[in-house]
């Protein structure tokens, strides 16, 4: 039993890196993520909540359950390989950036009620951006900017459902919430904005693929998945979330089909992925919801590993578009494999991890009867296997030689997507200690003939469209190009609206100056045809003397008023 | 280019490339084959059509393909749209 959060020790730790240097700085960025997780195993059980009265508001910056510790263990794992990844990175403020951001994941997690939630998600918007703005280019500023405005716009929302919720309730625990009242729907719109839910998504795909090459490994692990925890917590079994998720699985897929930017490509599928859990949530019942975080935890580790495959070839080749790249499996073979590892999990082929997590949530729909829907979800597993699983291994590594020879990875990175891989591969051959970590007690095994014969016809059958629409030519080429989304809404039309309205107003306004200066302008004409005009004092001054003048008296009353 | 870049890898040779199809082509064969032999579990009824994820799969795929073209048409602009 302890009274410490866990997330102090990643603010601690955040604050040494900041300190120290070389050696030390990693060993001290390594060891967080062990010492954090042992700490967990050690000392803190089911069951226990910690609150501290600041200001006469209690707040509980700690409370554990099955639930929350899993997502714990989660993030000390997921912050464990990136920071393997990012070892090599010599810039301090990603360093406490990807520190402070894990280190909120984690205060958030642990949040008992909405206050304390609301600061952690406050301080997951703000370490974050950083990550995307250490890029150091002007899109990745702007793009930061949209980013944090969308982020901390999910802040307000929060704060707001909240206090309404506290005015209704009298209560601001952080449980069960639902959507009978206003404060439940302003909470989920805070929710649904992190969780990039369909219309409020464009932040993820607009700011991910702008980061640093080791930033969006952090950015992929931890917002959307506080979301899916914080949905699963308070909004477990409302319908319209299976509406939404299996809305997310499904829209995504074609953007990332004809995206150029393969980071883009995985910042689509990373949706795609949070509709299978938003769905889980949605369902609500115990095998939907293990499902639902089962994939979250999978998503995190495959996910990631395909963001760090990326990552190693934007790294090595300078460049990540898949129109410009292509046979790179011939100087980066290692990098090669682990990309198809990670495809092949997220693809939710069976022996790896997408495969045992994915197939609750498909159970629990066809268990629920949602018959289209469960369709609809199967066009989207096979969307993904397209995009994801044929699509990103195929444009970088395989494809038209691009004649581009990249050196391999370096090792750190090698190592962070070694370990990720051997996980994609372990949870999906032995899935039973996923299983046993879940919060809701079910009986569920994967493989079953039915089952995995099933899946392998549809992922073969996908591939199989792949081949011969390619060897058809109909399969649509990787071109250099933006593709229009949400966005387009406030980077082009809002400010194409703004720009004209501003134009208006100025035209306007010279209108009204010229009407109105023409008779003073004929005025002073017929004064200076006058006799007098040619006196010293009706001589015109420039404005700037008479300026200059009265800030002189100024001064001087300002002095008689000080010294009398 | 340096010695090493001018290794044959292992796509580089054609027969390779149609060796790999030609076992992929199998393996879609067989799976096609095991759907009559071994029992499915039906939870839908459209399950039973044989092999229903098969042709599903295929199909899913190649209508998310056509539709993804199509909508470059609508969607699609230049590299910098955004920046001018």
């Amino acid at each position: 039993m302890s009274e410490l959060p866990p997330f102090i020790i990643y603010f601690i730790a955040a604050l040494l890196v900041v300190a120290t240097q070389g050696i030390v700085r990693k060993i001290i960025m390594l060891a967080t993520p062990i010492v954090t997780a042992v700490y967990l195993w050690q000392n803190i059980d089911v069951g226990i909540i910690v609150t501290h009265s600041i200001l006469n508001l209690d707040l509980t910056v700690l409370r554990t359950d099955k639930l929350s510790l899993l997502f714990a263990y989660l993030f000390c794992l997921a912050s464990f390989i990136a920071t393997i990844f990012a070892l090599h990175v010599n810039d301090t403020k990603q360093h406490v950036a990807g520190l402070m951001y894990a280190g909120s994941a984690l205060g958030a997690v642990f949040a008992g009620d909405l206050i304390t939630l609301f600061i952690f998600w406050e301080l997951l918007a703000i370490s974050s951006v950083f990550l995307i703005w250490a890029r150091g280019t002007e899109r990745a500023l702007n793009a930061g900017m949209r980013y944090l405005i969308f982020q901390v716009m999910s802040g307000v929302f929060l704060l707001a459902g909240s206090l309404v919720h506290y005015h209704n309730t009298g209560s601001l625990a952080f449980e069960h919430i639902g959507l009978e009242t206003t404060a439940g729907w302003l909470i989920l719109i805070a929710f649904g904005i992190k969780a990039a839910f369909p219309f409020l998504h464009s932040w993820l795909t607009d700011g991910y693929p702008e980061a640093t090459v080791t930033g969006t490994v952090f950015l992929s692990a931890f917002t959307t998945k506080v979301a899916v925890y914080a949905l699963a917590r308070s909004f477990a079994g409302e319908e319209i979330l299976v509406y939404i998720g299996v809305t997310m699985a499904c829209f995504p897929i074609f953007f990332a089909v004809i995206e150029n930017d393969l980071r883009k490509v995985l910042a689509y599928s990373l949706i795609n992925q949070v509709g299978f859990m938003v769905t889980g949530v949605g369902i609500g019942t115990a095998l939907a919801l293990n499902g639902a975080v089962a994939h979250a935890f999978s998503d995190v580790i495959f996910k990631g590993l395909l963001f760090m495959t990326m990552g190693a070839v934007l790294y090595r080749a300078g460049n990540i578009n898949g129109s410009d790249l292509g046979g790179l499996y011939k100087s980066m073979p290692k990098t090669t494999a682990f990309c198809i590892i990670g495809a092949l999990s997220i693809s939710a082929f069976p022996l790896f991890s997408g495969f045992v997590s994915k197939s609750m949530v498909m159970s629990a729909l066809m268990v629920e009867d949602y018959g289209y829907l469960w369709l609809l979800m199967l066009f989207a597993s096979a969307g993904v296997f397209h995009h994801a699983g044929i699509k990103i291994p195929y444009f970088a590594f395989f494809a038209h030689d691009s004649g581009l020879r990249p050196k391999e990875a370096p090792t750190n990175m090698l190592i962070a997507m070694g370990i990720a891989a051997a996980l994609c591969i372990f949870i999906g051959v032995q899935p039973q200690y996923l299983y046993a970590m879940l919060p809701w007690e079910v009986d569920y095994w994967p493989y079953d003939a039915t089952h995995v014969l099933a899946q392998l016809q549809l992922l073969f059958f996908s591939a199989f469209a792949f081949v011969w629409l390619n060897q058809r030519g109909m399969y649509p080429p990787e071109l250099r190009s933006t593709n229009l989304d949400v966005e387009w809404f406030y980077r082009k039309l809002v400010p194409a609206g703004v720009r004209r309205v501003v134009i208006l107003l100025g035209n306007a306004k010279e209108a009204a100056v010229s009407t109105a200066m023409a008779p003073m302008h004929s005025i002073r004409h017929s004064f200076s045809q006058s006799s007098i005009a040619k006196y010293h004092l009706a001589e015109s001054w420039p404005t700037g003397s008479m300026v200059f003048w009265i800030s002189l008296i100024l001064a001087g009353y300002l002095l008689l008023d000080t010294f009398a | 280019m340096s010695v090493q870049d001018q290794k044959e890898h292992f796509f580089d040779k054609p027969e390779n490339v149609k060796r790999v199809l030609r076992g992929f082509y199998v393996i879609c064969f067989i799976l096609v084959i095991a759907d009559f032999i071994v029992h499915r579990h039906i939870g839908f009824s459209w399950e039973k059509i044989p092999a229903f994820y098969a042709i599903y799969g295929f199909i899913a795929c190649v209508v998310l393909v056509v539709l993804a073209k199509e909508m470059r048409k609508v969607v699609m602009r230049k590299e910098d749209y955004y920046d001018e």
